[in-house]
């Protein structure tokens, strides 16, 4: 039944061109817990894939491969049809995929161009080039986010909204390809999660790819093109957005539909 | 000291502009500046060393017209210039939410090292890297157990105080070792101009080289956050292990230039450590305005404190208060700065 499950999905997906991100039967297990198990998804280019689950289902391990924090124990990676292994985040965000951790990485003390820079500062003659980074972070800031955060202010001063923002901001730029989004609105308002919400659309819009892992089925079904569901650290169904409501989604996700 | 929030409404982002981040008077809007500055307990807060240190000055040349004298500046200057420098080396240590409470013995293992070159005649270059190297090296080391052996900063630092004392005096038996040197005369007694000597020189140019790292360079930065977010600076890719050996270090070798400044102008190398350069380090750090619990600092704020526990400690003894009430008071101004900073942005 899986199987005919994937089928269906590569069907729905293969209206697409290559996917930007793929993985295929990849299988992590944590001593005797088995995290991951052959799990199939792939991330269209200039979609927002929605990824969702129950609690311990496996995607937050799923997104940690992709990340290049976990490894997979076997099946593969790949990124634009070709096999990729990232040994770090840092490779993971040399070859364009950033991620927007829950915790959202944030240095609450320093301003926000600061951290939109963090450990990617521009320096001249080997000095801080504040003033251009300060320059830069406007734009990219201005570009994207509705509620636009003083980029000399500090973190510390932002709403969760706008800190949320920020985080995206970051991930959103350097030319990144693949943003992945762990649960940004989880700790958001009603209006500051309507304003995240933009901003993704807005980043789809600008031709990123965007993983987004949500509880919020609404929200699944408002923004994604595209719906993974993992249970057990299996990915049992994929489907058009489109072509699923939210509740076929529930019963995938508590099993009720088998999937 | 604690940088929790103290909740502020928002849009007073011109207030938040404390000696921090950003230098004073950096561009960024503000709401009838001076009133809403001069009412805010926050902006007393943020420049506390420098309000205390204008404010005793006042005082004690109220009380003492030969406090303001050219012998009592020129003295004052030189006298501080070590703790400056010390100031400095904790304030680095300090913003990656560490402490190192061994840089006085290792200050005093510098200055022991020092005095036995001197002693085995080896040219003055030597004993001046020789005190260096020495200092650096027992900082490395604290550097490398707290960021590699993961043993907690305090309890690194607290066997470090201990065995770089005991080091300096298993080296030196002891017995301090006379320096009658002409160059230690000259650079503690003259200067490039009036009042200020050569040592006092050399602790305003590690000021400035240490302001200039801090805010300029992306090391700066990085040190900045390590000691905000560990978290947030290890998921950018930050190394935070290498930032703290790096912090520790340049506590070290900071050290070991106050060691050479210290005898400079004491003439002699004394084998036992001084441990009120310790209190006051942290103390100068604590007085201007640096978070010990990290991510927040600046080097102008310390090298104030550090001024104005020097013209403290001058002014009661120009004023002939007894020497016994002087650890006394730096105790007094030290928890009331804490105080203080509790209202800081």
């Amino acid at each position: 039944m899986t199987s005919l499950e994937k089928n269906t999905a590569a069907g729905g997906t293969a209206v697409a061109a290559t996917p930007i991100l793929e993985a295929r039967n990849v299988s992590l297990s944590f001593g005797s817990v088995r995290a991951l198990r052959d799990v199939d998804v792939t991330v269209a280019p200039g979609e927002i894939t929605a990824l969702v689950g129950d609690n311990g289902a496996g995607k937050s391990t799923l997104v940690r491969c992709f990340s290049g924090v976990h490894k997979p124990q076997s099946g593969e990676i790949l990124l634009d049809g070709e096999p990729v292994s990232f040994c770090t985040p840092e490779a993971a965000r040399g070859a364009g995929i950033e991620t927007v951790h829950q915790n959202l990485a944030l240095v609450e003390d320093l301003t926000v161009w600061q951290n939109l820079f963090l450990n990617r500062e521009l320096t001249r003659f080997g000095m801080l080039d504040r003033k251009r980074m300060r320059t830069e972070a406007q734009k990219m800031v201005s570009e994207l986010a509705v509620n636009v955060p003083e980029v000399t202010s500090r973190v510390r001063r932002l709403s969760g909204g706008q800190r949320q923002a920020v985080s995206i901001c970051r991930a959103a730029g350097f030319s990144s390809r693949l943003v992945i989004m762990d649960e940004p609105t989880a700790a958001l308002g009603v209006q500051e999660t309507a304003r995240v919400e933009q901003l993704i659309l807005k980043l789809r819009d600008e031709g990123h790819a965007v993983l987004l892992i949500s509880h919020n089925f609404d929200q699944v079904m408002r923004l994604s093109q595209q719906v993974w569901v993992m249970r057990a650290g299996r990915c049992v169904a994929g489907r058009r957005t489109e072509a699923t409501t939210g509740q076929e989604i529930v019963g995938l996700i508590t099993g009720a539909i088998p999937g | 000291m604690s940088t929790a929030a103290t909740g502020t409404p928002a849009g007073t982002t011109a207030l938040s502009k404390g000696p921090a981040t950003e230098p004073p008077g950096a561009p960024g809007g503000g709401r009838n500046p001076v009133l809403a500055r001069l009412t805010d307990v926050g902006f007393w807060a943020d420049w506390a060393a420098l309000v205390g240190l204008v404010a005793l000055v006042v005082v004690f040349a109220i009380l003492d017209p030969g406090f303001l004298s050219t012998g009592n500046i020129t003295g004052m200057l030189s006298a501080s210039a070590a703790l400056v420098i010390l100031a400095v080396a904790q304030t680095f240590v300090v913003a990656t939410a560490g402490i190192d409470l061994s840089i006085a013995s290792v200050t005093t293992l510098g200055i022991v090292v020092l005095g036995q070159l001197y002693v085995a005649d080896q040219p003055l270059w030597v004993c001046f890297v020789g005190a260096v190297l020495a200092s650096l090296l027992a900082g490395l080391v604290n550097g490398l157990l707290v960021a590699k052996a993961k043993i907690t900063d305090f309890v690194v630092t607290l066997g470090m105080l201990s065995a770089a004392s005991g080091l300096a005096l298993v080296l030196s038996d002891g017995q301090p070792v006379t320096v009658t040197e002409g160059f230690f005369f000259d650079i503690s007694l003259d200067g490039p101009v009036e009042m200020v000597s050569w040592i006092v020189v050399i602790a305003a140019v590690v000021a400035v080289l240490a302001h200039v790292v801090l805010y300029h360079t992306r090391f700066g930065t990085h040190v900045l956050a390590t000691g905000g977010s560990p978290e947030a600076a290890t998921a950018t890719g930050i190394s935070t292990a290498r930032i703290k050996i790096a912090v520790y270090a340049i506590a070290g070798l900071l050290a070991g230039i106050a060691a050479i400044i210290i005898v400079a102008r004491l003439g002699s190398t004394p084998p036992a450590a001084n441990t009120s350069y310790l209190l006051n380090s942290v103390a100068a750090v604590v007085l201007g305005g640096v978070s010990l619990f990290g991510g927040r600092a600046s080097i102008l704020g310390p090298v104030f404190g550090a001024l104005l526990l020097t013209v403290l400690l001058n002014g009661l003894t120009t004023l002939g208060v007894s020497q016994y009430y002087q650890p006394l008071s730096v105790g007094v101004v030290v928890v009331a700065a804490a105080f203080l900073m509790r209202f800081q942005k």
